[in-house]
């Protein structure tokens, strides 16, 4: 790398000659970095891409012969759709599935966003003994998976909390779509280290002299997060609340436990997994269906990219 | 901002919810009823009035089956105003434990493993079956059957569903046109493979892929040998770990499976060589027979529901299948099944009534009717049977002569039955040798 | 499509249901924050009036106030912190010394096990194997991309398309992997991209996800294409976010590229490369959809969390299971004491 030294070094140079060739120069390299880029991104999709051309691809074709083939000797059909979207028998109502997925994600972002950004405010900026350690095991909390989680959260639903023989808290005693408020409950829970954790790296790096100013004004903590913080880490907000879109539309594993597996809970990717599952390797199905289940959160993330972008700049800003 | 917007969601969802609100008024409110009093429903007064009641039932059983199983209940929800709800999970087994764990278990469930009966039973968690229903199950199951769903002298389960694995599916229609003709013991079978091998095709196909279960098609080839070649008294010593689990006789068993499970001139027709046995899913495992790329695939009567649309399944038709020989006649060739009991976890008497009816030959015919449904249940009717390899089943499992054994792998712990047992043939298929597998599945079970 | 909305009349009315409780908890605990101190504060103000009016002396600020109110923000998440992850963790902790069916104590037996079970010490070589390359892969090819698609024609597009794969559920991506890495027999055609490729080339198809180790590194493959779209957009953000005086002052100096990124970008940076070998690590060490869908653990490719599910509920090991789990928050320590130290030094600095 060394013999690129003076080649730079020139094209600082503010004499005429060099600096044209540094300009073309300049512009090949940005040319070879949007094809390099370019081809890496190509390669990036190819494995979707396949899927996509796959799941238009009628059944003995995908089991017979690679997606590529689609390109010599196109045959395409809407049959796998067909079928996922209105499957067969009593449960093919996959709209009903879509709005449980619906009901069940709006909130369960909601929640951990504001309860994060609340308590990652006091751990940022509030002065109270022992809130670095707070902070610390908040975060350690992000290591317990989830899955040991559900038994006892499924217990804490069922039969409330008993100590030493009292009964402390009720049990919830939840029907059909009244069980959208454990999948709430569990979302929220399990969410919310890493959305502290997240919301504490931006809002922690808030400048402190904002803050200072407002304090000698006298306003009060939950002044300065409404009007000072809030507005400065939306972006951050819509960034985890993406994450936390993502995460929920596609979990299946707690809408299983804490939903149940009807179809007045039960959210698309449990009809997904049924549905594919059932007749073991059925690509058609399993093709159709995974893109069913990504059209959501792909057109969320499309439509609040912009945000993202941002929310994760304005963490660095102090770098 | 965020709580503008909220708001804003609210006002939208508040408003949607009134406009619904009203519409709702329109329309009449069907509370549903039963037809108590009409004549079709004399036969179900027997179970008692529990109008509007509602009994929960959690099964592995989805999709189509699972339509199938609604619809042959029906008349039974109409008649007595119990309204069953089912609900079925390929998680089933892992699924269950977290639900009766976490204080949500459901009133009833089909449970395809004894052992894992005996797993709920230990914890306390199932219940006894009630009188009437203990009488409806002695009525109609042999005692070869109860002894899988009794433990410690009660009845905690009455077998519903059943299937026969020992077949060999195979076309008739090929073995007609080629001149073959069905094996009747081992060394015949050894040698109408080398024939067709002979012939350029791979005689055998097989898969064991199987998500989560991946593996278990393969513990049912040892099974069947070993109760061929070893005989049930030791199948039974060996599955209640009376024997080790690397004994001489499994290593046979193993062995000799593995003459064409691991037979690079035998398998695995239509997708490969032998370790693609391993990623070939059990469902797809047998199509090849239909294009003539494979001859014979081992599988359970419950594989008639695999074939593709169109395929006739009868003994002149496109596939059918044949018993799996015996290898040693001493031994003779014992049929090698599974099924489901129906465990309980609630004792309303609504939940009774189920479990009694589901115990009972008219619902054993009522599902039968239906199509691609085997059990042993003894008032079953083989007119209302219609698939010919179904018939074949439920004749076998009638059969009072019949020696009947259940799939070994569910009836011994899940961590070895469900686990290493599983793990360990997928290994075998993948290279591993005998002893090694067997050496490490016997070091799992404590 | 047929769509009866009276039929789902009870699901948008959950839904209005929950949404009212948001704003009500989250409204509710922001009015009381604003009401309470308000009313403490108009109190002090009295009493000062009055100690001025007394001559006595000045009350100060009572000093448990912040705390207070620090504990109200904190409310709710500790709430459901305690319920949801607390106990459960310390559950945990406590099976993890008892028996299969959690009704003896067995002291450390569970763990004796975990270390000497040959499958079991696979798969914890196998997390670490993760654990360690994850992180690293998927954060250099973010960084190295970012670097790349800096001030390039397209950058959205081609950074939308490296991003894409987070929209997907692991599920998804498995299955879609599992599809480039399908083997048919040689005798047929090849519906796998990877073996399309390596026949094309003229070689054996092969089993991608049945020869060891290769497998694991397959699966991390998948791992990595998911979660570099993360890195990616952290890591170029904080580019972009690097002051432009800083990075033209060093352009004057005439730094190399090579420079620039080591001692301008590189620094700059840090804290988002933090975050993301942080968060990388962590969903590492949980990984569990992947390898259940692409191997089910097979072929010695099992992981922790996949091992944790199958004894704890496959199984009815439940005290295996735990001691998975715990073992799961020892790997979790180096990195927390990382972010201890981090955080002292930002309290430093």
């Amino acid at each position: 790398m060394t013999t690129a030294t003076p080649t730079v070094g020139a094209g600082a140079q503010a004499t005429g000659a060099t600096t044209t060739a540094s300009r073309v120069r300049k512009r090949l390299n940005s040319r070879t970095a949007t094809v390099v880029s370019i081809v890496i991104a190509v390669l990036w999709t190819v494995p979707t891409f396949g899927l996509f051309i796959s799941s238009f691809r009628p059944e003995d074709q995908i089991k017979t012969t690679g997606w590529w083939t689609a390109f010599t000797d196109p045959q395409f059909t809407l049959e796998n759709y067909q079928q996922v979207l209105f499957g067969s028998g009593s449960s093919g109502r996959l709209i009903s599935y879509f709005i449980n997925s619906l009901a069940i994600t709006i909130p369960s972002v909601l929640f951990p966003i504001a309860f994060a950004s609340l308590a990652a405010y006091a751990l940022a900026w509030i002065n109270f003994r022992g809130r670095d350690w707070l902070y610390i095991a908040i975060f350690a909390l992000q290591i317990v998976p989830l899955q040991m989680a559900l038994v006892p959260l499924l217990k804490f639903f069922s039969t409330g909390v008993t100590i030493a023989g009292v009964q402390v808290l009720p049990a919830w005693n939840l029907v059909d779509e009244q069980k959208f408020a454990q999948v709430w409950f569990a979302h929220t829970c399990f969410a919310l280290p890493f959305a502290v954790f997240l919301l504490h790296n931006f809002i922690s790096q808030l400048p402190g002299d904002l803050m200072e100013a407002a304090r000698v004004d006298g306003a009060s903590h939950p002044r300065i997060f409404r009007t000072i913080v809030l507005p400065l880490i939306t972006p951050a907000l819509a960034a985890f609340g993406i994450f936390q879109f993502l995460w929920v539309w596609n979990d299946l594993l707690v809408a299983l436990i804490f939903a149940d597996g009807g179809d007045e809970t039960a959210p698309l990717t449990v009809r997904l997994a049924e549905l594919a599952g059932s007749r073991g390797n059925e690509w058609q199905r399993l093709t159709a269906g995974a893109f069913v289940s990504i059209v959501v959160p792909l057109i969320v993330f499309l439509s609040l990219q912009r945000y993202f972008v941002r929310g994760l700049l304005a963490g660095s800003v102090k770098g | 901002m965020a709580f503008a917007r909220s708001r804003q969601t609210l006002a939208i969802a508040g408003a949607l919810g009134l406009a619904l609100g009203v519409t709702a008024c329109g329309t009449g409110n069907d509370k549903k009823s039963s037809n108590a009093g009409s004549a079709e429903c004399a036969a179900y007064e027997k179970y008692g009035d529990n109008d509007g009641k509602k009994v929960t039932i959690y099964s592995s059983i989805r999709d189509i089956e699972a339509d199938r199983l609604d619809e042959s209940w029906k008349q039974f929800e109409d008649c007595t105003g119990i309204d069953i709800d089912h609900e079925g999970s390929a998680e089933f087994e892992a699924q269950l434990g977290v639900r009766v764990d976490g204080g949500n278990a459901p009133d009833l469930a089909f449970i395809p493993q004894p052992g894992l009966l005996k797993r709920f039973v230990d914890a306390g968690k199932l219940k006894p079956v009630g009188a009437e229903t203990k009488t409806e199950a002695e009525a109609n199951y042999s005692p070869d059957w109860l002894k899988y769903g009794t433990l410690n002298g009660q009845l905690y389960g009455a077998p519903l569903g059943s299937n026969v694995k020992s077949y060999v599916w195979y076309s008739p229609k090929m073995f007609k046109d080629k001149g073959w003709t069905v094996p009747t013991t081992w060394d015949e079978l050894i040698k109408l493979s080398d024939t067709i091998a002979a012939s350029g095709t791979k005689p055998w196909c097989a898969g064991i892929e199987s998500g989560d279960a991946t593996g278990w098609p393969a513990t049912d080839w040892i099974e069947d040998v070993l109760l061929r070649t070893a005989g049930p008294e030791a199948y039974d010593q060996w599955t209640t770990h009376g024997i080790p689990f690397n004994d001489p006789k499994v290593a046979d068993a193993l062995n000799r499976a593995g003459t064409i499970l691991k037979n690079d001139k035998y398998v695995n027709g239509g997708f490969g060589g032998v370790k693609s046995i391993a990623t070939t899913s059990f469902q797809e495992a047998g199509i090849p027979i239909t294009t003539g790329k494979c001859a014979l695939h081992r599988q359970a009567s419950f594989y008639a529901n695999q074939w593709p649309q169109g395929t006739k399944v009868a003994e002149d038709g496109d596939v059918f299948a044949f018993y799996f020989p015996a290898i040693d006649p001493a031994q003779g060739k014992p049929v090698l099944g599974g099924g489901e009991f129906v465990g309980a976890f609630a004792d309303r008497p609504e939940v009774q009534a189920v479990q009694t009816y589901l115990a009972s030959g008219e619902f054993a015919n009522s599902r039968a009717k239906i199509g691609d449904w085997v059990s042993a249940n003894k008032k079953l009717d083989l007119a209302n049977v219609p698939n010919p390899v179904d018939r074949l089943s439920v004749q076998l499992l009638q059969d009072e002569k019949t020696v009947f054994r259940f799939d070994g792998s569910d009836l011994m712990p899940a961590a070895v039955g469900a686990g290493t047992f599983w793990k360990g043939m997928v290994e075998w298929i993948n290279g591993k040798d005998t002893a090694t597998v067997l050496n490490g599945i016997e070091g799992s079970w404590k | 499509m047929e769509f009866d909305f009276i039929a789902e009349k009870d699901k948008f009315l959950m839904l209005g249901y929950g949404l009212l409780a948001f704003v009500a908890v989250v409204g509710g605990l922001l009015l009381l924050l604003d009401v309470v101190p308000s009313w403490f504060a108009r109190r002090h103000e009295a009493k000062l009036v009055a100690a001025s009016a007394s001559g006595a002396p000045l009350p100060r600020w009572p000093k448990q106030r912040e705390g207070l109110f620090a504990l109200f923000f904190l409310l709710p998440t500790l709430l459901l912190l305690a319920v949801g992850l607390v106990g459960p963790a310390i559950r945990t902790t406590l099976l993890s010394f008892m028996d299969a069916g959690s009704n003896d104590w067995v002291g450390l037996r569970n763990y004796g096990w975990m270390f000497s079970d040959p499958a079991i010490l696979r798969v914890l070589t196998n997390t670490l194997v993760w654990v360690i390359l994850v992180p690293l892969v998927a954060t250099s090819f973010g960084l190295v991309y970012a670097v790349l698609v800096d001030k390039v024609r397209f950058e959205a597009v081609a950074k939308s398309l490296i991003f894409l794969p987070m929209a997907i559920s692991f599920v998804g991506a498995s299955i879609i992997w599992k599809f480039v890495y399908a083997y048919r027999g040689d005798d047929q055609q090849q519906i796998g991209l990877l073996n399309q490729i390596v026949v094309s080339l003229g070689g054996e198809p092969k089993f991608f996800l049945q020869e060891s180790p290769l497998n694991t590194l397959l699966l991390i493959m998948i791992m990595v294409w998911i979660q570099a779209g993360f890195a990616m957009v952290v890591l170029s953000a904080a580019i972009k976010a690097i002051p432009a005086d800083i990075v033209e002052a060093a352009r004057l100096d005439g730094v190399t590229p090579w420079q620039m990124f080591w001692q301008i970008t590189m620094p700059n940076i840090r804290p988002a490369l933090i975050v993301v070998v942080v968060t990388l690590s962590i969903a590492t060490l949980k990984v569990f959809d992947i390898v259940r869908t692409a191997t089910n653990g097979n072929y010695d490719t099992s992981v922790i969390a996949n091992e944790m599910y199958n004894q704890a509920f496959r199984y009815g090991q439940n005290g295996q299971g735990s001691a998975l789990a715990v073992f799961l928050f020892v790997l979790v320590i180096p990195i927390v004491i990382y972010q201890i130290r981090n955080l002292r030094q930002q309290r430093e600095g």
